[in-house]
């Protein structure tokens, strides 16, 4: 069986970064990747990367410390401050290294990395490469993890995460090509798998961001945290909910209803269309509400004031995108939008290094919660928290395989992977009738009507009582597709009855959760409630389903203020 | 309308096959949604790749109508009748639509595809301007889907040639200003299998679903080849 010192599990940006870092550590780390590499959803994240490079003329004053705050009064005051002063203090040093390492930035005049303003910023903050910010990062961080020669299992996908003696051994995988199952040992496990975007009937997401992940984590032992904060992003291609990037918005593009006018003044007279995602996602629901949409389903963002040239200089991507998927040319016309499920604040509970409560067990990127989000993410941070958190949960990682020496007995991983043989033939010997499809899609319909951008008492505890419900049905599948190469059908088998387990611990955080804020917005409990909930949520799975737990919030400078834009 | 899907399963023993499939088209409805449609609701067991769903991973490039295209860029409304849905050709199948990429992969580790630097990094980030940058643009957009590598005339005559694809990454490294690896990074590609066996034929720029131009780059490099041995003398 292969063993790796460390060994991640996922090949976006937090993941490679977190492998190369435990290269420079001098350690031999490998990638375990569902698809390859370049495939994953990192690539997708258009707008920009947040750094206080202080690079433009409006942006000379910046400071870490200012980007923090503003980090903090977006996340509500639900963020862990130490873990926000530590990624804006890092962050200059590793865009630099980005740029180092040949990521094409846009450029100013003076040929330094070009930032716009973002949503809940005061400075032009986002470093950004016209709009395909994730792309050029993942093919640079790719072509380091090439350089550096980082071994990379392509189209493997995590079955279990072993655990013995209360410590991570290593992981069960399928390699999909084949049908080959392995086991993988390791000294430390890094999850970064991203985000949980698909348990949304309404996603931005990839297809690949199942949650499968967070299910091996959570079914694994480790605690989610946070889990009800769910991002939902204002501006989503209409129908195909492809995202039409913040950058949009950043370049002074106008949202407009069915009236022309430019609603965001009545929401957020001051920041207008660049107050942060949640309070632009639930005003532009407020407004198809109250029928001022186009069909009731959607408003327009208008670029065409800016020009073709700067639509072309600066977004040529979303215009591709907008032709491609809407016929729609910005130049000439206003993008339908609405607004769906972007980003999953929550996620696998762990420290500024990374470290979950299961020992040997690490996390990073959108999996991870540090938390640096809290209650709403700013745009330009997700890329960000790859990026510094990949670094230090792959330093962290090397240290402690390091440290251990693998005395470990191979024999725990050997019953994974006998028990991972028994359920794959469960799967496909079934004799249950019940199909993966329409339990996934109802999952998908209860979360985005029960557990979305409003909620309330009523709507979430019929979210629960229906993801149970689902979660029963899962037990009874219909046989899985038999074949041995390429079964996708036993993969998604296999994964829903963990999506199921992390949909309920979503809905059954935003069911405790008697108060608003950020993301977490409830119709019957409007305002922010400090005496009550300035605590993280912290979900342990048991065989009863989710036990929640406070958790307190670090607040090192900033104590809560009112948040207002 | 009927989607015709190539079927292999080599588990099977059986010799590749077309399968028909009714398809309900929906207004906005993708290509890559109908074969989900598929593989939910009528054969568990059809195989392809998918990520992204919005043209920007690279994944699910497949032959349509007997051109290379990415399922999730392909809507529907523009095709008409019985539609033939295939692997990329070139490349070994590994189930139905799903094809070995291994050996497209391979062409890109071939020539270094990572800046390469010589002199020390500064504390800051390196300059450059912005017309130097926009020598970027466009080359640096390439998503490894392999319709051009699966397009090219003279990718099918042998495996040796690197391709469209690995020469155009080669180019962006050659086109960045930042870029140190000069005459080493040329020498990579200056061969017989490198730029050289490129024809001009300009089908990679025919099918390229992010309008690429991988010709055009090609031919950048035969240029700057050219030039470096001139240097020599």
């Amino acid at each position: 069986m292969p063993y790796h010192p460390v060994l991640v599990v996922g090949g976006g940006l937090a993941g490679l970064r977190a492998a190369l870092e435990a290269r420079f550590q001098g350690v031999e780390a490998a990638v375990l990747s569902l698809v390859h590499p370049l495939r994953s959803h990192s690539g997708a994240a258009q707008g920009g990367v947040n750094a206080p490079l202080g690079n433009s003329e409006e942006g000379k004053d910046d400071t870490p410390e200012r980007h923090a705050y503003e980090t903090v009064v977006g996340s509500d005051f639900l963020a862990d401050q130490d873990a926000v002063e530590a990624m804006t203090r890092e962050a200059t040093e590793r865009i630099f290294e980005l740029e180092h390492w040949g990521a094409p930035f846009s450029r100013t005049p003076q040929g330094k990395i070009a930032q716009r303003p973002f949503g809940g910023g005061a400075f032009p903050r986002t470093c950004y490469a016209a709009d395909r910010t994730g792309h050029y990062l993942l093919h640079t961080l790719y072509q380091q993890a090439l350089k550096y020669r980082v071994q990379v299992y392509i189209e493997w996908t995590a079955l279990s995460l072993v655990v013995a003696q209360g410590q991570v051994q290593g992981v069960v995988a399928l390699h999909l090509p084949s049908g080959e199952i392995e086991t993988f040992s390791a000294g430390a496990v890094v999850m970064a798998t991203g985000g949980a975007g698909r348990l949304y009937r309404k996603s931005t997401n990839a297809l690949i961001n199942t949650g499968h992940g967070l299910a091996l984590a959570y079914t694994a032992g480790a605690p989610l945290k946070d889990m009800e904060f769910i991002q939902f992003h204002p501006t989503s291609l209409y129908g195909s909910n492809i995202l039409i990037s913040e950058a949009a918005r950043g370049e002074r593009g106008y949202l407009l209803n069915n009236q022309g006018e430019r609603f965001m003044q009545r929401y957020a007279p001051r920041f207008m269309e660049l107050a942060p995602r949640d309070i632009v996602a639930r005003s532009v629901i407020t407004e198809l509400k109250e029928g001022r949409g186009f069909d009731g389903a959607y408003v327009l963002l208008d670029l065409r004031h800016l020009g073709a040239e700067r639509i072309l200089e600066r977004l040529p991507g979303i215009r591709e995108l907008a032709i491609s998927f809407a016929g729609v040319d910005p130049i000439e016309e206003p993008i339908p939008v609405e607004p769906a499920q972007h980003y999953t604040m929550g996620g696998i509970d762990c420290n500024t290094w990374g470290e979950s409560r299961l020992p040997g067990l690490l996390a990073c990127g959108e999996c991870a919660c540090v938390s640096v989000h809290g209650a709403n993410r700013l745009g330009g941070n997700s890329l960000l928290e790859t990026v510094v958190f990949g670094q230090r949960a792959g330093r962290r990682a090397a240290e402690l395989a390091r440290a251990g020496a693998s005395t470990s007995s191979e024999e725990p991983l050997k019953k994974a992977l006998e028990e991972a043989r028994t359920m794959i033939e469960g799967f496909k010997r079934s004799n249950g009738n019940e199909d993966p499809a329409s339990i996934r899609e109802e999952m998908r319909r209860a979360m985005w009507e029960g557990v979305g951008i409003f909620r309330e008492k009523e709507g979430l505890e019929g979210a629960v009582a229906r993801l149970q419900e689902l979660g029963e049905r899962a037990r009874r599948l219909r046989p899985a597709h038999g074949g041995q190469f390429f079964n996708q059908d036993l993969l998604r088998c296999w994964e829903l009855p963990g999506q199921l387990l992390v949909a309920e611990a979503i809905a059954g955080g935003a069911l405790r959760r008697e108060e608003s804020r950020g993301s977490h917005f409830r119709l019957d409990f409007p305002q922010r409630d400090d005496a009550r909930f300035l605590h993280h949520t912290l979900a342990h799975l048991t065989p009863e389903g989710p036990r929640f737990e406070p958790r307190d919030v670090a607040i090192t400078r900033w104590p809560p203020e009112v948040r207002k834009y | 309308m009927t989607l015709n899907v190539f079927r292999f399963d080599p588990e099977a023993g059986r010799p590749p096959r077309y399968d028909r499939f009714p398809v309900e088209a929906m207004p906005g409805m993708s290509l890559l949604e109908a074969l989900t449609e598929i593989a939910e609701r009528q054969d568990p067991s059809l195989a392809f790749r998918y990520s992204c769903r919005g043209a920007v991973c690279g994944s699910c490039a497949m032959s349509v109508q007997g051109r290379p295209r990415l399922a999730c860029q392909t809507q529907l409304k523009d095709l008409r009748g019985e539609v033939l849905v295939a692997p990329l050709p070139h490349l070994p199948v590994i189930k139905d639509l799903v094809v070995e990429m291994g050996p497209f992969y391979q062409r890109f580790e071939e020539i270094m595809p990572y800046l390469i630097r010589r002199t020390p990094p500064p504390e800051r980030e390196l300059l450059q301007a912005p017309r130097e940058r926009r020598l970027l643009d466009e080359v640096a957009d390439c998503v490894w889907c392999g319709a051009c590598y699966a397009s090219c005339p003279t990718v099918r005559q042998g495996p040796s040639y690197l391709g469209p694809a690995a020469l155009l990454q080669a180019y962006r490294f050659a086109a960045d200003s930042r870029d140190e690896g000069g005459r080493e990074g040329l020498r990579l590609v200056d061969r017989e299998e490198g730029v050289w066996r490129c024809h001009t034929v300009f089908n990679c720029v025919e099918v390229c679903p992010k309008k690429i131009n991988p010709a055009r780059a090609i031919q950048a490099l035969k240029r700057k080849a050219l030039l470096g041995r001139f240097k020599l003398w």
